[in-house]
């Protein structure tokens, strides 16, 4: 690592600070926004960028999974979760968790130590061999790191997946409903609408006239009678069912066969 | 190739990478153009009509006319929209659908103004994981523009449709294992070259059907077109969207069908490779004819989908659910399996008659194991159903079952008790339950449907 600052070209330079600006802004604005959506898009811009980040210094898996994992299911499932439940601005701010700011405020202080005192300690005192020699141990970037998944770190990988199917399992778990019965099916639902000689298909519309285009005037049968089937019961229940209109009928019969004249 | 694993990728000068993206663009926008004249004719032509034949030869221009009345008209915003988040949907769809493009192969290289070069924009050792992380940013352009719309359509329309492309996109990255296993790159162009003797569609058959059933779902196309439900939904995500912005929309729905058939050319059809009767003549593979072959193929893909509209059916919502978990994704699991324990043994054991016996073997354990799971799950259900039957003729309804107020089980007859002789532990007064009470299921959904 003794030679990084001559190593970096102009395009390298160029994605850094063009995506480190994008990503610190992405964070900032995650934290700053009011709208939970909005939260959740700037975090998308962060992830993005740390992905670019990541394929410029030549790890493209690492990038792609980034985006595919992070930016593609996480973070979909968080706005998933904030626009079926419509968190918005209005929403209290107030905080229910006493000591919550404090304790924030510990952990990343923490956090931060670790990460500092982790990758000060491998920039100090390991010796790198440069990416080539790495990736040329198993033919490839990609090939290297499942060398390293599936042999050195195999528990580790398997301690994580059995993890997140807990979680999983445990999200099943809470969110499951016991039905007594099945639901039922197309099959059982038309079975049941026959059965107490109920009506094949969907009702009769509504009579439509030139003068009443409206839910309330019965539809004509073929004999003259009216059909009570087309009026909606609550509308007759309400006593609003409009009367056949048989002097306009006549007047239109004997305006069609020109008797008027 | 010769040299390194990605020898000419990456060393083009800057007009040469601008040119390319010029021409990947333009070819991208004529396709749509064209797609949609084809589609429209094609699906005309199945519903015994004519189509549109109006506008230049055969109404080729028609698309092009009513991209142009589209971009025209009047752009209405609803008042409840999130105007930024609004904007941004339709152009996160367009841009990603035309990034995916840039890691597509079209052909070997060639020479332009004497430079040598691979027809592709570029290439690198994980593109078609880079076509997949694409493709679910595209996704943020669908829910985004579903929920920006304040407007209840819209998002369930969005939800549906991420939903549903999120489903589908596991059972599509699934399917491309077992084409990274035999090529032994996720690199596009090392894919096509991996396809030299035998298509991937061939030896790795599943694969390709379960590609090809997800690469429909993932488009929302139809029977899969769920999202853009009329009678349930109006226009789905885009309902209110109109002008340039839905033009966009329109623009990703078609880029993006085109992107997964060319996907599909790629991993299963030997990509620009002449197919077999073509592949014997010598230059088929050389310079600019492979464009051609890839054109073709990808035509073809896109007439199965105008195919698949025109005959089937949408599917109901929960069925096709059902269907991306239930059925696509564990076959593919299993599908999986059996490819890699193939490909160990191959690599393992030495390639003789054991690969037959093998093989054979792998046959009658999947099949015994089938018929175990199918066996424990039938014996399960008849016991089940011989169990609840049992107890519901058995059981008698106590109201107070665990000394709390509850509801008759399914098959308990509903008694009236009165608190007072419960308490004082003398009679049951059994009444005859009011009609209300006792409708079971059946009645009330006959009920619905006539009221």
């Amino acid at each position: 690592m003794t030679d990084v600052a001559t190593d970096v070209n102009t395009g390298e330079l160029v994605v850094f600070w063009v995506c480190a600006i994008f990503a610190v802004v992405g964070a900032l604005g995650m934290v700053l926004s009011r709208k939970a959506v909005h939260s959740a898009l700037w975090i998308a811009l962060t992830m993005i960028n740390l992905a670019i980040l990541y394929i410029a210094n030549s790890a493209p898996f690492l990038g792609m999974v980034q985006i595919i994992v992070y930016t593609g299911a996480v973070m979909m499932l968080f706005l998933f979760v904030i626009m079926v439940v419509g968190v918005d601005a209005s929403d209290s701010l107030i905080e229910t968790i006493k000591g919550q700011r404090v304790a924030s405020i510990l952990l990343s202080l923490g956090l931060a130590i670790l990460l500092i005192w982790g990758v000060g300690n491998g920039l100090v005192e390991s010796q790198s061999v440069g990416l080539e020699a790495a990736n040329e141990i198993d033919g490839g970037n990609v090939q290297g790191i499942a060398n390293l998944i599936f042999t050195k770190y195999l528990l580790a990988f398997e301690l994580t997946s059995a993890l997140l199917i807990t979680a999983a399992m445990g999200a099943m778990v809470l969110a499951h409903r016991d039905r007594w019965q099945d639901n039922p099916h197309q099959r059982e639902l038309s079975i049941a609408r026959f059965k107490d000689g109920g009506h094949p298909g969907n009702l009769p519309n509504p009579g439509v006239y030139a003068r009443h285009n409206a839910v309330d005037t019965p539809a004509l049968l073929p004999d003259g009678g009216t059909s009570d089937l087309s009026v909606p019961r609550a509308v007759q229940a309400r006593g609003d069912e409009r009367p056949l209109d048989r002097v306009d009928i006549a007047q239109v019969h004997e305006i069609t066969e020109g008797k008027s004249e | 190739m010769t040299g390194s694993q990605f020898g000419l990728f990456g060393t083009d000068p800057w007009w040469l990478v601008i040119l390319k993206v010029l021409a990947i663009f333009v070819m991208l926008v004529l396709l749509t153009l064209f797609t949609i004249w084809w589609e429209r004719r094609v699906v005309s032509r199945m519903q015994h009509r004519i189509g549109p034949n109006r506008v230049g030869p055969q109404g080729l221009l028609q698309s092009l006319m009513d991209g142009i009345k589209l971009a025209l008209k009047e752009e209405i915003i609803p008042k409840a929209a999130h105007r930024a988040v609004y904007w941004l949907a339709p152009v996160i769809s367009a841009t990603m659908a035309f990034l995916a493009f840039a890691v597509i192969p079209f052909g070997p290289t060639v020479s332009i103004f004497g430079v040598e070069t691979p027809l592709q924009l570029t290439d690198f050792p994980v593109s078609v994981l880079y076509v997949l992380a694409i493709a679910s940013i595209g996704i943020y352009g669908i829910v985004l523009g579903g929920w920006s719309s304040g407007s209840t359509y819209p998002l369930l329309g969005g939800l549906r449709s991420s939903a549903q492309m999120i489903s589908y996109e596991i059972a599509m990255g699934l399917s491309f294992v077992a084409v990274f296993l035999y090529a032994g790159s996720m690199s596009t162009s090392q894919i096509v070259a991996a396809q030299q003797p035998i298509w991937f569609a061939v030896i790795l058959l599943p694969s390709f059907i379960i590609y090809c059933t997800a690469m429909v779902g993932e488009t929302n196309r139809a029977p899969f077109d769920l999202p853009e439900a009329e009678g349930e939904l109006v226009g789905g995500f885009h309902t209110e969207y109109s002008s340039l912005k839905f033009a966009l929309f329109f623009l990703a729905e078609y880029i993006n069908m085109v992107t997964v058939s060319a996907m599909a050319t790629t991993l299963f059809l030997g990509g620009w490779m002449a197919p077999w009767p073509l592949s014997l003549w010598e230059g088929a593979n050389q310079g600019w004819w492979p464009i051609l072959w890839w054109l073709i193929k990808v035509q073809i893909f896109i007439f199965v989908f105008i195919w698949l509209r025109g005959t089937l059916p949408r599917m109901r919502y929960d069925q096709f659910m059902k269907f991306g978990w239930k059925v696509l994704i564990p076959v593919s699991i299993a599908w999986i399996m059996i490819v890699s324990v193939a490909r160990v043994l191959r690599n393992e054991v030495s390639v003789t008659t054991t690969d037959i016996l093998i093989g054979g073997a792998i046959v009658i354990v999947v099949l015994l194991v089938g018929s175990w799971l199918f066996q424990i799950r039938q014996d399960r259900r008849e016991e089940a159903e011989a169990l609840a039957e049992a107890e519901a003729l058995s059981a008698e309804f106590d109201p107070m079952a665990g000394g709390f107020p509850v509801p008759p089980m399914p098959g308990q007859q509903f008694t009236y008790t009165s608190r007072r002789s419960l308490a004082q532990g003398t009679t049951i007064v059994q009444e005859p339950a009011p009609a209300g009470l006792e409708a079971s299921s059946d009645d009330s959904s006959a009920e619905d449907s006539n009221g």
